[in-house]
């Protein structure tokens, strides 16, 4: 080699080098800004949504006064179900606040606590009429603008664009006589929907939810394994075999917001199942998963080597015998990894339960698997889509625990997998 | 009695079948010395009866639960006078589903016509009468076939191939149901569009460049007619999707190869999963992020800096469905990447070149038919991607490329055409089903294309 190639390779190197570390700070910045998003994310969504498990209540106290709300009779039910319960809570901030007088502030004042605990009253006095005519001291839920303000105010950055300066002199006031606070949030567990942030749950959508996915496990498991069994095993390698395995890959990419139109066309129109069922999501989201589980279950049984299935004919079991008896059971955790796969993604699909009238306002919690239902993330999407500023903190909180139970599937599923696959 | 009820029953039926037929035959084999003279194992037997108790039995019951409900409609109907039954197909089901309602308690009587009813008394009747009828034909039938699998149980008689076969037959059908799935999706979406088709002709919704699905819902009423164009639709989900892969590519392609590459193991076994975690997010959560985090981020920059960006704008929502993908380019990146022998990088190493040459080079474009299969499948899945854009974009079909302005997808208008409750056949709903053949068939295509590349690729390095 000549004294000018070397030359030349050595002037080369510096910039070649230079190129090379260029590259591994690209690759780096990649990898940095995919954590980044990963980590942006959950901070987002844990710093809006951790306040929702919060709530602020008021201590009033509170008389159970008959005449005050109308009610001459106690044991007249129609009274009881129609009286004005919502008064209670009314009369106890009057004498809170004397001084209000005005019809306009009066209502601004009654705005203070939510307009749902009236039935929290009956409910109470339904279970326990001997509290007719006592007093109680009781934490009222606030209404959601005081419940936004009063936690803003708390983190020194106040809200007030919903309260009239009266009201944030009366939240002071409150606050000074140690009568506000925040405390933990049953209600937000307990309840189903609502139109009043602060009564609005999830325990509606979380049961729905449950409902729904289990139904869906139990049709697109066993569908699944089975068919990932005819294929590996028993299918012989000709067109229709072929046309299958092509049609479920081609499956697992379509769309989801297509299987939403399957469902609506084919199970409501022409099958005429109800709408808005948990029977009809499990059957739309078990298609949609089908594919997913059978890919994966395939992938298991292929693990298993052929040595185990040769030792068994071998013996004289039939082919039947050996899938059953051997092959099943020990690919079976992997079976099961995916089907958990498969479930976590059916818990977190919305776009095709949209199609099929699942993001009905439900007010009740549904009691069985033809009670018209919503799901966890229709229910978050449903909130997202409301107006009240409360609902985006609800949102969060609902993201969070949808976010957790995924987490918790997916760990259990690498623990299977890590506990019970073995290695050949 | 109930569905359920019943079902519990014939299940009960057919565990009774199988202890029955089992011991049976081992009491039959027990005279003739053990059950070694039997040419199938006892549960065969057991086995034998369960199937032939329970399949004929679930098909009668499918069957009957499928198509009472028609059935029934069918009779009331014949029983009503004939002045009253509309001949419009959509007056038809109005009426049909009040009397259903009425049948059920759900309407009270007193705001009700005679003849409707009259019709809903026979609903009810017809309904009983159903109801009665499942249940003790399908008992009897199990009973039937339970008696009739006992008794063919003997030293004869070899269960085991029958009930093998039946079971590899049932393996096969589930095996089907992918197809199933398929034809009933291509049925649902191609029957609604050919009838969008006959109101608005084909070429005028592929190549129309206005979109304003407001119809009139009755036709004396004054109202915009409706525009189907589908063009701003088909700009928009591109613009979103470019959008998306213009921030996914980059990036999931770097730390692919950055993790496969240049990695240590311990960065790997972090790194790796902690990325697939976006995979696994749900995308009502993207559209959240998209919605309440990022547009509003946004448009408050482009205030800052003078430009006018709409909240709902298409690169809020690509940004945030470009996150979404990352970790699937990185993973089917880093699957083709790896699948490049070693031999081909040892050997560029070996003539000098730097690890970084030696990638840029060799392994790229060795992987490239992968990578390309791999961005395919990425773009066909954020063509398709609903929850972000009905979120976090706009229902305006603007056509514009502008990723600032606000534009609307084709999942959008399938969602919103067919949210709520509408009349059935009117254009508008039928035109969500036309959008969703679009969807359906372009995605099939990028599918197939880009699995077929990916599988070809991948037979090269095997």
């Amino acid at each position: 080699m000549s004294k000018d190639n070397r030359a030349l390779i050595k002037q080369s190197l510096k910039r070649r080098n230079r190129a090379e570390r260029n590259f591994q700070w690209f690759g780096k910045l990649g990898v940095a800004l995919g954590l980044a998003a990963v980590v942006l994310l959950f901070v987002d969504i844990i710093s809006k949504g951790s306040g929702a498990f919060r709530a602020t209540y008021i201590q009033l106290e509170i008389e159970y006064d008959p005449e005050a709300i109308g009610i001459l009779n106690v044991n007249d039910t129609e009274e009881f179900i129609f009286a004005n319960w919502q008064n209670l809570a009314k009369k106890s901030l009057r004498d809170l606040f004397p001084e209000v007088t005005k019809r306009g502030e009066r209502r601004k004042l009654n705005n203070l606590v939510s307009e749902g605990s009236g039935f929290d009253f009956r409910d109470q006095l339904t279970q326990n009429p001997s509290l007719w005519g006592t007093k109680e001291t009781l934490w009222i839920l606030a209404d959601d603008d005081i419940d936004t303000y009063y936690k803003s105010w708390l983190d020194d950055d106040p809200f007030s664009a919903r309260l009239t300066s009266e009201q944030i002199k009366w939240i002071d006031q409150l606050h000074n006589d140690d009568l506000i606070a925040l405390k933990f949030n049953t209600k937000f567990f307990e309840r189903g929907d609502s139109r009043e942030p602060e009564q609005a749950g999830i325990k509606g959508a979380l049961i729905g939810s449950f409902f729904t996915l289990i139904l869906t496990l139990l049709m697109s498991f066993p569908m699944g394994v089975t068919a990932a069994i005819y294929l590996e095993e028993f299918a012989p390698k000709n067109k229709w075999t072929d046309l299958i395995e092509v049609n479920i890959n081609n499956l697992a990419a379509v769309p989801s917001i297509i299987f939403g139109l399957l469902g609506l066309a084919i199970f409501i129109n022409f099958f005429g199942i109800p709408r808005s069922i948990p029977v009809l999501g499990a059957i739309v989201l078990a298609l949609m998963t089908l594919p997913t589980i059978i890919i994966t279950s395939r992938a298991a049984i292929k693990s298993v080597p052929p040595s185990i299935r040769e030792a068994a004919l071998g013996v004289g079991a039939s082919k039947f015998q050996t899938t059953l008896h051997h092959v099943l059971p020990l690919s079976l955790p992997g079976m099961l990894t995916g089907a958990i796969i498969g479930m976590a993604r059916a818990l977190g699909e919305t776009a095709p339960l949209l199609m099929i009238g699942m993001v009905a306002f439900i007010v009740d919690i549904p009691g069985g698997f033809t009670d018209p239902a919503t799901v966890l993330p229709v229910q978050i999407f449903l909130w997202i889509d409301s107006p009240e500023r409360a609902f985006v903190e609800k949102t969060s909180a609902a993201i969070i625990i949808l976010l957790s139970f995924l987490m918790v599937m997916n760990f259990v599923a690498v623990y299977l997998r890590k506990r019970l696959e073995r290695r050949w | 009695m109930q569905i359920s009820t019943l079902v519990l029953l014939l299940l009960l039926i057919s565990v009774f079948a199988f202890y029955t037929s089992q011991n049976r035959s081992i009491s039959v084999a027990g005279k003739l010395g053990g059950i070694r003279s039997l040419p199938s194992l006892p549960s065969y037997y057991g086995a034998y009866s369960v199937l032939f108790t329970l399949i004929p039995v679930s098909i009668f019951l499918t069957l009957w639960i499928s198509l009472d409900q028609i059935v029934i409609e069918r009779l009331v109907v014949d029983k009503i006078p004939q002045e009253f039954v509309p001949s419009k197909s959509s007056d038809y089901e109005l009426m049909v589903n009040r009397i259903t309602s009425i049948s059920e308690g759900i309407i009270y009587a007193d705001s009700v016509l005679a003849w409707q009813l009259d019709a809903a008394s026979h609903m009810q009747k017809f309904e009983a009468i159903s109801r009665w009828s499942i249940t003790v034909i399908s008992i009897l039938m199990a009973a039937l076939c339970l008696y009739w699998a006992t008794q063919k149980v003997s030293v004869n008689f070899n269960a085991r191939p029958v009930v093998e076969n039946i079971m590899e037959r049932i393996l096969l059908v589930s095996a089907c149901v992918a197809i199933f799935t398929t034809i009933g999706i291509i049925f649902s979406v191609l029957f609604e569009s050919i009838q969008f088709f006959r109101k608005v002709p084909f070429f005028d919704f592929v190549f129309g460049l206005e979109w304003s699905p407001q119809t009139a819902i009755r036709e004396d009423q004054v109202g915009s007619s409706g525009s189907f164009g589908a063009v701003p639709l088909f700009v928009g989900t591109i613009l979103i999707s470019l959008v998306a892969m213009i921030i996914a590519v980059p990036i999931g392609l770097m730390s692919a190869i950055y993790l496969s590459e240049y990695a240590s193991l311990n960065v790997r076994t972090i790194a790796k999963p902690a990325l697939e975690i976006l995979a696994g997010i749900p995308t009502v959560v993207y559209g959240f992020f998209a919605a309440i985090t990022v547009a509003p981020v946004l448009r408050d920059f482009g205030e800052s800096v003078g430009l006018d960006i709409a909240s709902e704008s298409a690169l809020a929502a690509g940004a945030v469905m470009g996150i979404m993908i990352i970790p699937f380019i990185s993973s089917i990146a880093d699957d083709v990447i790896s699948a490049v022998p070693q031999s081909m990088r040892d050997g560029s190493l070996a003539m000098g070149a730097t690890h970084s040459e030696t990638v840029k080079r060799v392994v790229i474009p060795a992987a490239l038919p992968g990578i390309v299969g791999g961005i395919l499948l990425a773009m066909s899945r954020a063509i398709g991607e609903t929850m972000i854009v009905v979120m976090a974009a706009g229902l305006a079909a603007n056509l514009t490329v502008n990723p600032l302005d606000a534009v609307t997808t084709v999942t959008v208008q399938i969602v919103t055409l067919l949210t709520g409750d509408q009349e059935f056949d009117s254009a508008k709903t039928l035109a969500a089903f036309a959008l969703g053949l679009m969807l359906f068939v372009v995605t099939l295509v990028l599918n197939i294309f880009a699995l077929q590349i990916v599988k070809k690729y991948r037979e090269q390095y095997e």
